[in-house]
């Protein structure tokens, strides 16, 4: 959480950088014609037991080189197999994606020297791949609330079946350089979308889409974090129709990373056009400490990776593979969801989009009001994006790995419907939930005394004991200083301990103030 | 004479344990011809267990049988080389699929073979531990070559250190030198034999092979090898029925064709003769024998080139020394030095040359000058062979080396390009299309060398290939006569 906190200040930076340079600009340069096109190329790691050419496992957090057929670290004489799961992941994401499937496709080698690559080059689909031409639609959505959401469509070139390195580690201690091939082979589709997005906001909220779908159709983790799903983006300017010199931003592993990346790539080609300078065509990374991209200078000379057809692979044809069990067996996709909800429950985009990006929290929606339906989608929508989540965050706690069951919550969204308990109450119940699990929020309620004040002698009695004990901020509403009901207000939870009914204090308080 | 083995082991004239004794020590003796580079001496064992299933009549098809295994085919827990510095101290966790086959039908891998580097030559004299010499020799005091690259397991064969071996033919690999050694040398069909575990040269024409004296031990060591692999996904199932070898075989229903661009530039007279000779045989005996026309033959040496050189680059990315093989002792700055002073202290000139061309040829901007290009012209060499099958021709019959066994200095003198396009002139279209191949030898030279002949058949008609040099080698007697 403080990561997350620690991002959003620096997106702001970047932010205002970009708008303090966008009021500077000079009579020459106008910035307002320069428009700025990005492309992004994802890396997924397809969840598998084995891996895309052997029988070793792809367990992530396994001991170092344990998940290592004799394939995977290139011995020589070895030959690769094809790992239909693999092939069936890849078909069912380019069906969801509508993507059309090529019934032959084929593999080639890209060459290149990396320590973590032992065979010297990579297995990849470069000229024939699985799929073409689809396409991912999604909402963007600023947190600033002044700009509204829109929605945008995004088309995806091709996506095609590769191989994963493995890792280097460098060792600070012996000083050496490690290797570890446990990864080395997975199975990745690439998927590589054509650029027509606009900036970072865009493209952090296809990654979000993206990791949305994989979330249902279950051929990518989609953990960033373990490296599951890296993204690669290209980014170039221009002031005419035609696409300016791009640079690669390669392995961004989070969604703040992509949106950041490209926010800053965007204004620092701005920067050097503004300076008369020309953008490099480059590969760079992303730092995450001081927020910028930086060249990544091994890396600048031109690499001829000297493709070549994969001699000992047969080419792939889909007719072995049963596609229209796969069509059949898609789940409900996120785009139907998200319309069945703003339908169902009058939710906007926005509120829906909160709810649909924590998947856990959507399924805990739907059970409590499956649960019963009477229940107000609002506050159970409040209860959890905003409560629940604020205290999973106070804790560190992913929403995933919560224990706590939809009926504790939808038990928590009864008692504020009934009004046994205030907004201050339930946000105590929700807290002390994690700590006692084996009690029921109405059981700690009890215990602790929490209920709602909402006895209308009791709350009468308040009224006129806060009334008696501030007679000049009576005096002075009825001066006309209507505001002054509030500090009266403040007095009556302050005495109650935050238990009384306020809505019902605040009526009976105008009553008394405007007859008296 | 693998039946005639099994018969003495059966009756208990020769005992399995006996018989591998027998193999080390005349690998001992004949060691001045270098075919081994690595002779397996702790079989003991194995020959032991042999004897007993003998015993016990559970004896399987290749039980106590010696087999050589040229050093490119992967062997578990023995050093495993292609005659190269980079794999010198490289040991195999696993067998290649041929090599567990062959061993699961009982037969006892004797050692390993020679060849040239990663089977990059066709004399077996590019090899770090020196050239293998053939079993023939024209004069007392000269060395001929083996021819190669799988020069090793031929003259262990010829030289009867054992009855049977493995090879590996890329543009002619097994049946130049068995044609040099007089021995009969078979390429199947690709797709027939697992690759798995064979060190790859040209992985889309590389295929595992053997080297026998007599076709029919040929058939019985293929027939324990054939099957499909799920390790390799090129090797097919085809349900080849190797027993159907024993059927009848009528020559007089066969139509033969003789590609007249095989009278090439360079072919020797005697060779030339030997080929006439055969030809006449089997019009002799009534099968149909016509000149037929393969216009592209004279370009798939060039094409070879290519396309080796390209397969050879990447194949070869992965011996860096990282993780098995060769490392340079010296210290290194960087990764990329490291890499290449491993690679330039452990590859021989030869290999590195062909890495540079296929680098070179797969340039992005090259690619589709040279290694497309070789594609398409492999297509048409291809075409040839299927317009010869179309028109109902049977077998085709060619000289397979142009010459016979060179001498070593004369040979040495050469540079490799150049050896191995005259070498394999005759064997390597074979390789372009796919189809089997098998050398028999025909007779002697004026200098006593073995000159020899090549049958070639449409992809998967292996059997029938192999019917008809049987057929062939019992009219011509040749190893009855010199044996």
């Amino acid at each position: 959480m403080y990561i997350r906190k620690l991002l959003t200040k620096h997106t702001l930076q970047v932010i205002n950088h970009l708008k303090l340079s966008r009021n500077k600009s000079t009579n020459a340069f106008d910035k307002h014609k320069w428009k700025s096109v990005v492309g992004l190329e994802i890396h997924a790691q397809i969840s598998s037991e084995s891996k895309l050419f052997s029988a070793a496992g792809t367990k992530f957090d396994a001991v170092v080189n344990s998940q290592v057929a004799l394939f995977d670290a290139a011995i020589p004489g070895t030959l690769p197999r094809i790992n239909e799961k693999c092939v069936e992941a890849a078909i069912l994401t380019a069906l969801v994606l509508g993507c059309n499937l090529n019934t032959e496709s084929s593999f080639d080698r890209k060459h290149y020297f990396y320590a973590d690559m032992p065979a010297g080059y990579q297995i990849t689909q470069q000229f024939h791949p699985l799929a073409e031409k689809g396409q991912i639609t999604f909402h963007v959505i600023d947190q600033n609330i002044k700009n509204l959401p829109y929605s945008k469509t995004s088309l995806i070139k091709q996506i095609q079946l590769e191989q994963d390195s493995g890792r280097t580690i460098y060792d600070d201690f012996s000083k050496n350089s490690l290797i570890d091939l446990n990864r080395a082979g997975t199975g990745l589709m690439e998927l590589v979308f054509e650029p027509d997005l606009c900036n970072g906001l865009e493209a952090s909220a296809l990654v979000k889409e993206l990791l949305l779908i994989f979330e249902r159709i279950k051929t990518c983790s989609g953990r960033m974090e373990e490296g599951a799903l890296r993204v690669d983006a290209n980014v170039s300017i221009t002031d005419s129709d035609k696409l300016g010199t791009r640079t690669e931003i390669k392995n961004l592993g989070s969604i703040r990373a992509v949106q950041l990346a490209v926010d800053y790539e965007i204004f620092r080609q701005l920067n050097l056009i503004k300076e008369g300078k020309e953008v490099v065509n480059e590969t760079r990374g992303w730092d995450s400490i001081t927020n910028k991209t930086i060249s990544m200078r091994d890396k600048e000379v031109l690499q001829d990776y000297r493709f070549m057809p994969e001699p000992n692979l047969l080419p792939l044809n889909l007719n072995k593979f049963d596609i229209k069990k796969l069509q059949t067996n898609i789940p409900e996709l996120p785009t139907v969801t998200r319309n069945n909800i703003m339908s169902k429950y009058g939710f906007n985009i926005r509120k829906t989009t909160t709810l649909m990006n924590e998947p856990v929290l959507l399924s805990m929606f739907f059970d409590i009001m499956n649960n019963d339906s009477l229940r107000n989608p609002s506050r159970v929508w409040n209860v959890l994006t905003i409560e629940f989540l604020t205290e999973l965050n106070k804790r560190s706690i992913e929403p995933k790995q919560s224990e706590i069951p939809s009926s504790v919550i939808g038990e928590v969204v009864d008692l504020l419907d009934n009004n046994t308990v205030n907004l201050v109450h339930a946000r105590k119940v929700i807290a002390k939930i994690f700590d006692e699990k084996n009690k029921s929020p109405s059981q700690i309620v009890i215990e602790n005394n929490w209920e709602q004040i909402s006895n209308i002698e009791e709350i009468e009695k308040l009224c006129k004991e806060v009334m008696l004990e501030y007679p000049k901020a009576v005096k002075d509403y009825r001066r006309g200083k209507l505001q002054a009901i509030k500090f009266l207000i403040s007095h009556i939870a302050k005495k109650t301990n935050e238990r009384a009914n306020l809505a019902l204090a605040s009526k009976k308080l105008e009553e008394f103030l405007k007859n008296d | 004479m693998i039946s005639l083995l099994n018969k003495r082991l059966r009756d208990r004239t020769l005992s399995a344990i006996d018989l591998y004794g027998k193999t080390l020590s005349d690998i001992e003796n004949k060691s001045n011809l270098n075919a081994f580079v690595h002779v397996i001496r702790d079989g003991d064992q194995r020959a032991v267990d042999s004897h007993k299933r003998l015993q016990n009549g559970t004896q399987r098809p290749l039980e106590g049988i010696p087999i050589a295994v040229k050093d490119n085919f992967c062997t578990k827990g023995v050093p495993t080389t292609c005659a190269s510095k980079m794999l010198q101290n490289f040991v195999p966790t696993y067998d290649a699929t041929v090599v567990e086959r062959l061993k699961a039908a009982g037969a006892i891998i004797i050692g390993k073979t020679n060849l040239d580097e990663f089977a990059m030559g066709s004399g077996t004299v590019d090899s770090i531990f020196g050239p293998t010499k053939n079993v023939w020799r024209s004069n007392p005091n000269q060395w001929h070559i083996a021819g190669g690259s799988s020069g090793g397991s031929c003259v262990a064969v010829a030289s009867g250190m054992c009855v049977a071996a493995l090879g590996s033919d890329t543009g002619g690999s097994i049946r130049n030198p068995a044609s040099y050694c007089g021995v009969v040398g078979f390429k199947p069909t690709y797709g027939l034999l697992s690759r798995y575990g064979l060190i790859p040269l040209v992985n889309s024409m590389d295929v595992p092979g053997i080297i026998a004296k007599t076709v029919e031990d040929v058939v019985t060591v293929l027939s324990v090898m054939i099957g499909p692999d799920e390790n390799d996904s090129t090797c097919v199932d085809t349900n080849l029925d190797t027993n159907s070898f024993q059927t009848d075989f009528s020559i007089d229903k066969c139509r033969i064709g003789i590609p007249e661009e095989y009278n090439c530039e360079g072919l020797s007279d005697e060779v030339k003769e030997t080929w006439d000779f055969v030809a006449n045989l089997i019009n002799d005996f009534k099968g149909t024998v016509k000149k037929v026309s393969m216009p592209h033959t004279s370009v798939s040496i060039a094409t070879y080139s290519v396309l080796n050189a390209c397969e050879v680059a990447s194949n070869m990315s992965r011996y860096t020394g990282l993780f098995y093989g060769y490392r340079s002792k010296n210290d290194h700055k960087s990764f990329d030095s490291l890499i290449t002073t491993s690679r330039m202290e452990a590859l021989g000139e030869v290999v590195r040359s062909r890495i540079l061309s296929g680098n070179f040829f797969l340039l992005r901007s090259n690619y589709e000058k040279y290694f497309m290009q070789s594609l398409k012209v492999r297509r048409l060499i291809s075409e040839d062979f299927k317009n010869i099958w179309k028109s109902n021709y049977d077998f085709l019959v060619t000289p397979t080396t142009l010459t016979t066994a060179p001498l070593l200095s004369e040979f040495k003198s050469l540079d490799n390009r150049t050896q191995c396009a005259t070498q394999d002139y005759c064997t390597q279209p074979a390789n372009m299309t796919g189809c089997p191949a098998i050398t028999i030898p025909v007779k002697l030279s004026n200098n006593k060398m073995p000159i020899s002949i090549q049958i070639m058949a449409s992809n998967f008609d292996d059997i029938r290939l192999l019917q008809f040099a049987n057929w062939l080698e019992k009219k011509l007697q040749f190893s009855q006569i010199h044996l």
